[in-house]
């Protein structure tokens, strides 16, 4: 073994495991505490779970990975899954509700990257300001309401299988590989962690790099609408405050995942790691009976941590 | 264009420059009062100016702790949340002890405490001011949702009703209270050294460093004030209401950001006034209101407020020349 092969395997064992010894380890305490936690039903839920946060969780890597945030993800999804449960009971047709659910996610993503990119506003005021938008929006064309009578062709999107594979995880698996090769093996990817590590280069490139920045909050927004067809199928309603709050958990999985909120420091894997370690927190904490607001505040806890450990890295 | 970016000049052209950012906005409060009184009939009568007033004041309590974070150009989301817990906290005491003032102690202690945690996280553990109150507001939202877990707790004694429904010499004791607090904010931030270093810390954290400010001390300071003024709103808030929940603190922070921001408080730091913060709140205050009684829904609220945080910043922006993509 050379001595360089060494070295970036040193390095990957200083970067890499946080967020796998994370996941073994709650994967243990779990499977040890929670009674039924390690049956083949609760794993498979866990799973068909975080499809949906793993959704919301890859654009907000790339958004964290320009120094960016998206705080408003979690109610422009509420937002989608709302217009598009409207738009698919009153036209019975789930395409054109797919296509509202999208619209709604791609516009509140180009505002966000608008407000961000054009008009300077930092980012994390940018998207509480959206936030409060598509909160409000959700409210006003629901009244309040959840929206019913969602049809069958549409559950079956989150209850169904295809190969024996449900269909979440199909729709996951692929959505995943095509982040994977957009951030990995495009131009467009290459500019990334440029955006957060060193704008300034990207800009003496020649690079527009506000095009850029535009493109990967819509890229968020358009996410949300595609996690809002899965919301939709399965809560088979549209509820004005169903996902209010996810972005934590995506935030959450990001983090925990070694995504460095400060250098443009970003990696895939590892936050599809952090979501299924968000995902089995969630699930091993309700098996033993304690309720969302405990699942809320252990997840706050680990984020933390994260960041404690990542400021550590980058000043030493 | 001299290449030094001073956004804070000499002390005497700067309270000159104060005064012109309040004037504008007291004229847009102006305006928007003449308005109202001209388009309804319920804004402009004795109990409702009284309402504007005592709500103006528990945003202010809250955007005026959160103008000194900003100042040194840190943000405070876990506000709302604090507000819950801090209420929650003095009314089980309260309940359990009947004394107001145990209560009342719990409610500023629980709001300082988890200003000084913020502090510590920002300061010591070396966190991004927004990222790590926002974590800990979801921490402390999912503690006080368990620790209520639903319930209700009202009927409290008068005496501390008071606080937030009586009156001090013909003034509501919150709107009093905004006074007095108004008077030391300004004076703290203004005639202090204290003060002058969070304004120096927000302009130029390194120079202020440099020059002997003890800025970690500071600002795990400022976190604390914001903490403690979320302790007092979160008891005026309880006076009123006459009763906690876990959920009241949940659409308290992007108002009380709005209403800094709208002050003229600048989130790139160093530039903002508790008095430009007095009159955020009114003027937020004064928009809500005049839409509650133009009759439009309350649905309405967030996304009207999401768009003055926006409209603000931007602002701020265009008139103070600095971005986030600061080069």
């Amino acid at each position: 073994m050379s001595d360089m092969a060494v070295s970036a395997r040193s390095f990957r064992l200083a970067t890499v495991p946080g967020v796998a010894v994370v996941l073994v380890a709650l994967l243990l305490v779990f499977a040890i505490a929670a009674p039924g936690f390690t049956s083949l039903p609760n794993l498979s839920n866990v799973l068909m779970q975080s499809t949906i946060l793993l959704m919301l969780a890859l654009p907000m890597t790339l958004i964290i990975m320009t120094e960016g945030l998206d705080l408003s993800i979690g109610a422009v999804l509420t937002l989608a899954s709302v217009v598009l449960a409207l738009v698919v009971v009153s036209t019975g047709s789930m395409l054109l509700g797919l296509g509202a659910g999208l619209a709604v996610g791609v516009a509140f993503g180009v505002v966000n990257g608008g407000l961000v990119a054009h008009l300077g506003i930092p980012p994390f005021v940018a998207t509480l300001g959206t936030l409060g938008a598509a909160q409000g929006l959700a409210l006003i064309v629901s009244d309040g309401q959840s929206v019913v009578g969602i049809p069958r062709e549409v559950r079956m999107i989150y209850s169904g299988t295809f190969g024996g594979i449900p269909i979440p995880v199909i729709i996951a698996i692929v959505v995943y590989l095509a982040f994977h090769g957009l951030l990995y093996h495009t131009r467009f990817g290459t500019y990334i962690p440029a955006l957060g590590g060193n704008r300034e280069a990207l800009k003496l490139a020649g690079i527009r790099d506000t095009r850029v920045l535009v493109a990967v909050y819509a890229l968020g927004g358009f996410m949300a609408g595609l996690a809002a067809l899965l919301l939709t199928a399965r809560m088979s309603s549209g509820h004005p405050t169903a996902a209010l709050g996810m972005e934590f958990d995506a935030i959450a999985a990001v983090a925990v995942g070694g995504t460095s909120f400060e250098r443009g420091n970003g990696w895939l894997f590892g936050t599809l790691l952090g979501v299924l370690a968000v995902g089995v927190l969630r699930n091993g904490l309700n098996l033993l009976a304690l309720p969302s607001s405990v699942q809320v505040a252990c997840i706050g806890v680990l984020v933390i941590l994260a960041l404690f450990i990542d400021a550590l890295r980058s000043k030493p | 264009m001299s290449t030094l970016d001073i956004r804070r000049p000499a002390p005497a052209f700067a309270v000159s420059q104060d005064l012109v950012r309040l004037a504008y906005r007291l004229l847009a409060a102006g305006l928007i009062c003449l308005a109202l009184s001209l388009t309804t009939d319920a804004f402009l009568s004795f109990a409702n100016i009284i309402n504007v007033l005592r709500q103006a004041s528990l945003l202010f309590f809250m955007a005026s702790g959160l103008t000194l974070v900003i100042l040194t150009g840190g943000l405070d989301l876990s506000i709302g949340a604090n507000i819950a817990l801090s209420a929650c906290l003095a009314a089980t005491v309260m309940k359990a002890t009947g004394s107001p003032w145990l209560g009342g102690l719990v409610g500023l202690g629980t709001g300082t405490l988890v200003g000084l945690v913020n502090g510590v996280l920002v300061t010591s553990l070396r966190i991004p001011a927004f990222i790590a109150t926002y974590g800990t507001m979801w921490i402390i939202h999912g503690l006080t949702y368990y620790y209520m877990a639903g319930e209700t707790i009202h009927g409290f004694p008068p005496e501390f009703r008071a606080l937030g429904s009586g009156y001090l010499w013909g003034v509501p004791v919150p709107v009093f209270l905004m006074v007095v607090f108004l008077a030391i904010g300004s004076i703290f931030t203004q005639r202090t050294t204290y003060g002058q270093q969070i304004y120096a810390i927000g302009a130029n954290p390194v120079a202020a460093h440099l020059s002997g400010i003890p800025v970690m001390k500071r600002l795990v300071l400022v976190y604390a004030i914001s903490g403690a003024m979320a302790g007092l709103a979160s008891l005026v808030f309880l006076a009123r209401l006459n009763s906690a929940e876990g959920d009241i603190g949940d659409s308290l922070t992007l108002p009380a950001i709005a209403a800094a921001l709208i002050g003229g408080a600048s989130l790139f730091g160093g530039v903002g006034t508790v008095s430009g913060t007095l009159i955020g709140a009114l003027i937020l205050t004064l928009v809500l209101n005049g839409m509650n009684i133009l009759g439009v829904s309350a649905n309405w609220q967030p996304l009207v407020t999401g768009a003055i945080v926006i409209f603000a910043v931007w602002i701020d922006i265009k008139t103070g020349g600095r971005s986030s993509e600061k080069a």
